[in-house]
């Protein structure tokens, strides 16, 4: 039983269905990567997860329980944390307020939970005092990846945390977030650069027109010669 | 050298201390309007009329206190009645936000439909204003009425001109920095605060992180109720209660809040002040001023007035003019709440 | 248009004509309880007030555009109306028409060379504001001294009945084109600055050049007497006096059975009606036709999204500059028309609730982006508007009947009455947006 799950997913923003029956999930500790020519649905996808989209069919189910009908902010609530696209941090707010932010749920002490955010990110720490919208691309999605983990969530779900950074900074990137799947939470990402990334994955889904063209563990994907062909450059 | 003095007494008893009191209400009034703006993302016409509706309820209060007797020598007793003008106008914003605006909410409305609404909201409540306590004029003034007295100002200092501080405007001033103090503390500081700055800044975040929008909005009309019944019940003190007089005031309140950077509270503040203190100067007839600073042959015969006093209205709009013409996101752009 | 949509459209068309129907028989309803004169008063009315309406649909229901200074632009067609038909007054021109005329020039020259300045010191920084402002600044003083003396000048002159400078002495009915093209100039202004922008910027801008606009009429006497008014203005019908004495006149009354006065004051509210309602037409006619032609249709294309058209390589802007300015227009005409109905123009008269708020009142309640709906909306809300007040007092006469007469809550609520038609205004306007968003005549979708 997959941790994290949607299952058969169909719907789409009002108009035409963007996912058709397409399922995507991820179990703790693991980090599974779900990649796609642009267009194909993926962050779609993740927004259904979420709850931020209307499915028609389908479930989403976490830890065997059925969430489908809970909105986006009552699954924060249950342990899964998000970090969007685009937007995914308070431009105006600090570093330290985006972080409170993200903690805003929690009513217990939360000084631990940002040190260990500023542990991982320890450049955020240096900022903290900065408004948010200052930072650079790479610090940005560090600021909106720790956002997400002041709820100390048992999912992560990332879509595109290495948009528009150097080469290096998204090798950094990824280390931390193998860092953060280590720690036995399960990370659900969206990515753009497919060959790093299935690189890491324990698992991986290729989504073309919001279908899944292939399921496999990443190693297999990258393996596989249609999928090298058609997604992966040759 | 007493010349010069004159001048200067002159100016800050025509320019200065007035400027600061009507800049004071401005700025409180602007604040509703750039949070309302944060917050629900809409100019809100109706604003003038919350204004005058708080002002109103403080009022009929202070009417009920001063007939049994009750009051707040040497201040003004509608200080005491404000609270009661508080509640009601907070009430007004709630009530109207759970029959009129949380629909247009849930529908995602656009900012066109939200204005054409607030125009519902402003005639409703404007005639409710006017059936309940007429569109005449009301003085509410009461206890002492200078801080300084010109006459004593000029015995103290042996000048000709004198300085006179109005109660109002002394109570004007400090309440609003109080209030303005409050209001930073609040949004900077406290948990609630940031989340309505969260809210402002980016929606969609917001609720991922779990922030009740609906509380924010609650919160902001709380604000906002308290808020345009302060600035309206010192505007009424300052000058007098008028109900139309409060839709003429929108002008002057949006040109600062625009001024500033609409969505942004020190800009509503700064904004305030730049358009009171630009009104006042374009509209001051500095006669007086250069008979003092200039040698007696070189006198000016006119009054060295920019604009008639008649205009003054037009100042906000030429500053709004000009800030649209300049840079349409207004002095601090960028920032939101 | 295929089969399927036939039953709806011709199901809507009979709902209209039973609307305007309702609309027809509740203004024959007034004549034949109150009084035929009363019912043309409110027709002609209704008829201006449709064509304010109109020109407000055109600027929102078009192209969604925010315009809340529908007052000052009827404001400015209400001074065409005196600069046009007035008589000019030679003493006034002799004692400071140079010195008005020199200052206006002074004026004009002034914006233009500040604007110069703007654009040539670009690269200045923040000298450029100092440069530009420095000009406005002596522009602006030099255009004051030479027009303030020929202002008090003027305004010397026979205070009590002129202090002005006249107008044209033309037929004021050429004061209607003439109210049109003064609303159409300053609404160029206007929207070239604030166009562009966030939409409400716009909404901010005509609500505050509404104002000022006012401010200008009622403060510049020597242009429209100010606060003093124009009365006596002349008329494109004949006068209720002549008829009376008209022998013709006598005659044809009695044969219809009617006494002179009354049947006077009727003929002349029917040629009103007569005239008023020949522009609307003509105004209906030209906004249907612009509506349903490729303009109207990429208008419209604009409104539903502005960022795919601007994608596709509309401008926008200017678009949008097009349609607020012809909208003013019309609104202008109407104030012209509205000047000459009245045969006097008093500044102190415009309210924003009654002349811009009201009206859109009436585009929403009638359906925005509907011509018919307009007019309609015009109608009916002038209508209540005005037999509001008797219906209110009706109302409050009923309420309070169980007190005693010189109760103090029955005065207050009495005394009140008026102002409940105010709140009424709104509640409809809030109820149609919440219930029935696309008001009573839906916009087509073509
Ligand atoms: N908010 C939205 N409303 C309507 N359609 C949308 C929205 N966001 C995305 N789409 C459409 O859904 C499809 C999939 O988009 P998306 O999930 O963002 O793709 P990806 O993330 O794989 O690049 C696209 O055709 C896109 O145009
Ligand atoms: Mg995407």
């Amino acid at each position: 039983m997959t941790y994290l799950a949607g299952e058969m997913m169909t719907g789409g923003y009002g108009g035409a269905d963007i996912l058709h029956e397409c399922s995507i999930g991820v179990d703790r500790g693991e980090i599974a990567v779900v990649v796609g020519p642009n267009g194909a649905g993926k962050s779609t996808a993740m927004k259904a997860v979420f709850g931020m989209l209307g499915l028609r069919t389908g479930r989403v189910t976490l830890d065997g329980e059925d969430i489908t009908s809970l909105k986006p902010q009552e699954r924060v609530l249950q342990g899964m944390g998000f970090v969007p696209q685009n937007q995914n941090v308070f431009t105006t707010m600090t570093v330290e307020e985006n972080l409170e932010m993200g903690a805003f749920i929690r009513r217990d002490d939360i000084s631990l939970t940002m040190k260990q955010v500023y542990a991982l990110f320890p450049v955020l720490h240096e900022k903290r005092r900065q408004p948010a919208g200052e930072l650079s691309g790479g610090q940005r999605q560090q600021v909106a990846v720790g956002r997400a983990l002041m709820t100390q969530p048992q999912v992560l779900m990332l879509d595109e945390p290495t948009a528009g950074v150097s080469p290096i900074v998204m090798d950094e990137l990824f280390d931390r977030i193998i860092e953060v799947a280590k720690t036995g939470i399960a990370v659900l990402m969206v990515e753009q650069n497919a060959r790093q990334a299935l690189e890491i994955a324990d698992r991986g889904f290729v989504l073309v027109q919001g279908r899944n063209a292939y399921t496999d563990s990443g190693v297999a994907l990258l393996a596989n010669p249609e999928v090298r062909k058609a997604f992966l450059g040759g | 050298m007493t010349d010069v003095l004159n001048a200067i007494v002159l100016l800050g008893n025509f320019v200065l201390v007035p400027g600061l009191a009507y800049g004071s209400q401005l700025a409180l009034g602007a604040l509703g309007v750039t949070l309302i703006y944060g917050i629900l993302r809409f100019s809100n016409l109706a604003h003038g009329e919350t204004m005058s509706f708080g002002a109103m309820i403080t009022i009929l209060v202070t009417w009920l206190l001063q007939a049994n007797g009750i009051s707040f020598h040497p201040l003004p007793t509608a200080l005491l009645a404000l609270p009661f003008g508080i509640i009601g106008a907070v009430a007004l914003c709630l009530i109207v936000d759970r029959l009129v605006y949380r629909y247009y909410r849930q529908q995602r409305s656009t900012s066109s439909i939200y204005l054409i609404v607030s125009i519902g909201v402003m005639l409703i409540t404007g005639g409710l204003i006017r059936f309940i306590i007429g569109p005449g004029d009301r003085k509410i003034t009461d206890g002492e009425r200078f801080i300084i007295k010109a006459r004593d100002f000029k015995e103290m200092t042996g000048l000709n001109e004198g300085l006179a501080i109005k109660t109002t405007q002394g109570v004007t001033v400090i309440t609003a920095v109080s209030v303005v103090a409050f209001v930073f503390w609040f949004l900077g500081r406290t948990r609630t605060g940031k989340a309505m700055r969260a809210y402002s800044d980016n929606e969609d975040l917001a609720l991922l992180s779990g922030i009740n929008p609906e509380r924010v909005v609650m919160i902001a009309w709380i604000m906002t109720g308290a808020l345009a019944t302060i600035a309206g019940t010192l505007y009424g003190l300052d000058k007098s209660f008028k109900p139309f007089t409060y839709m003429q005031l929108l002008l002057p309140i949006f040109a600062a809040a625009i001024v500033g950077g609409v969505g942004n509270p020190i800009g509503a503040i700064v904004g305030g002040f730049v358009v009171a203190f630009s009104e006042l100067i374009i509209t001051f007839a500095y006669r007086k001023v250069f008979m003092y600073l200039l040698p007696d042959e070189m006198a000016p015969e006119g009054m060295i007035q920019l604009l008639s006093t008649d205009y003054k209205f037009a100042v906000s709009f030429v500053i709004l003019v000009i800030v649209l013409l300049v840079k349409p996101t207004g002095i601090f752009s960028g920032k939101l709440l | 248009m295929t089969q399927t949509h036939q039953p709806t459209t011709t199901a809507q068309s009979r709902r209209n004509i039973l609307l305007f129907g309702i609309m027809t028989l509740l203004l024959c309803f007034v004549g034949f309880v109150q009084s035929w004169n009363v019912t043309f008063s409110l027709l002609n009315m209704c008829l201006i007030s449709a064509i304010m309406a109109l020109g407000l649909n055109i600027q929102w229901g078009y192209a969604g555009l925010f315009n809340v200074g529908v007052m000052g632009f009827a404001a400015l067609g209400g001074l065409a109306g005196v600069l046009v038909s007035q008589a000019p007054i030679p003493a006034a021109w002799a004692a400071g028409g140079a010195g008005v005329v020199g200052g206006l020039i002074t004026g004009l020259a002034t914006i233009l060379a500040g604007l110069a300045v703007w654009r040539r010191t670009r690269m200045r920084g923040r000298q450029r504001h100092w440069l530009t402002g420095l000009t406005v600044l002596v522009g602006y003083t030099v255009m004051r001294m030479i027009i303030d003396p020929a202002v008090s000048a003027i305004e010397a002159i026979d205070p009590a009945r002129a202090g002005f400078l006249g107008g044209a002495g033309m037929p004021i009915i050429f004061s209607w084109a003439v109210g049109g093209i003064f609303a159409a100039a300053v609404a160029w202004v206007v929207g070239r600055i604030s166009l562009g922008l966030r939409s409400d910027y716009l909404a901010i801008a005509t609500l505050g050049i509404s104002e000022i606009i006012i401010y200008f009429l009622k403060f510049e006497d020597w242009l429209t007497r100010g606060v003093k008014n124009v009365a006596g203005l002349s008329r494109p019908v004949p006068y209720e006096v002549d008829l009376n004495k008209s022998a013709q006149f006598q005659e044809f009354a009695s044969s219809i059975g009617m006494n002179v006065i009354d049947a006077s004051s009727l003929v002349v509210k029917i040629s009103y009606a007569i005239l008023f309602t020949l522009v609307l037409l003509v105004i209906l006619w030209l906004s249907e036709a612009a509506l349903r032609s490729p303009w109207g249709r990429m208008m419209r294309a604009i409104r539903d999204n502005e960022t795919a058209a601007s994608a596709m390589g509309k401008d926008v802007t200017s678009r949008h500059l097009q349609v607020f300015v012809l909208g003013s227009a019309v609104v202008g005409i109407a104030g012209a028309m509205l000047t000459t109905l009245d045969g006097q123009f008093t500044p102190t008269s415009y309210q924003p609730l009654r002349f811009t708020f009201l009206i859109w009142v009436m585009v929403i309640i009638g359906g925005s982006g509907n011509n018919w709906g307009a007019v309609l909306g015009g109608f009916l809300i002038w209508f209540f508007w005005i037999e509001a007040e008797p219906m209110g007092l009706w109302v409050m006469d009923a309420l309070t009947s169980g007190m005693p007469d010189g109760h103090w809550l029955r005065m207050h609520l009495m005394d009140s009455a008026a102002h409940t038609r105010l709140m009424t205004m709104g509640l409809v306007l809030l109820l149609v947006l919440r219930f029935s968003p696309r008001g009573l005549i839906p916009e087509v979708k073509r």
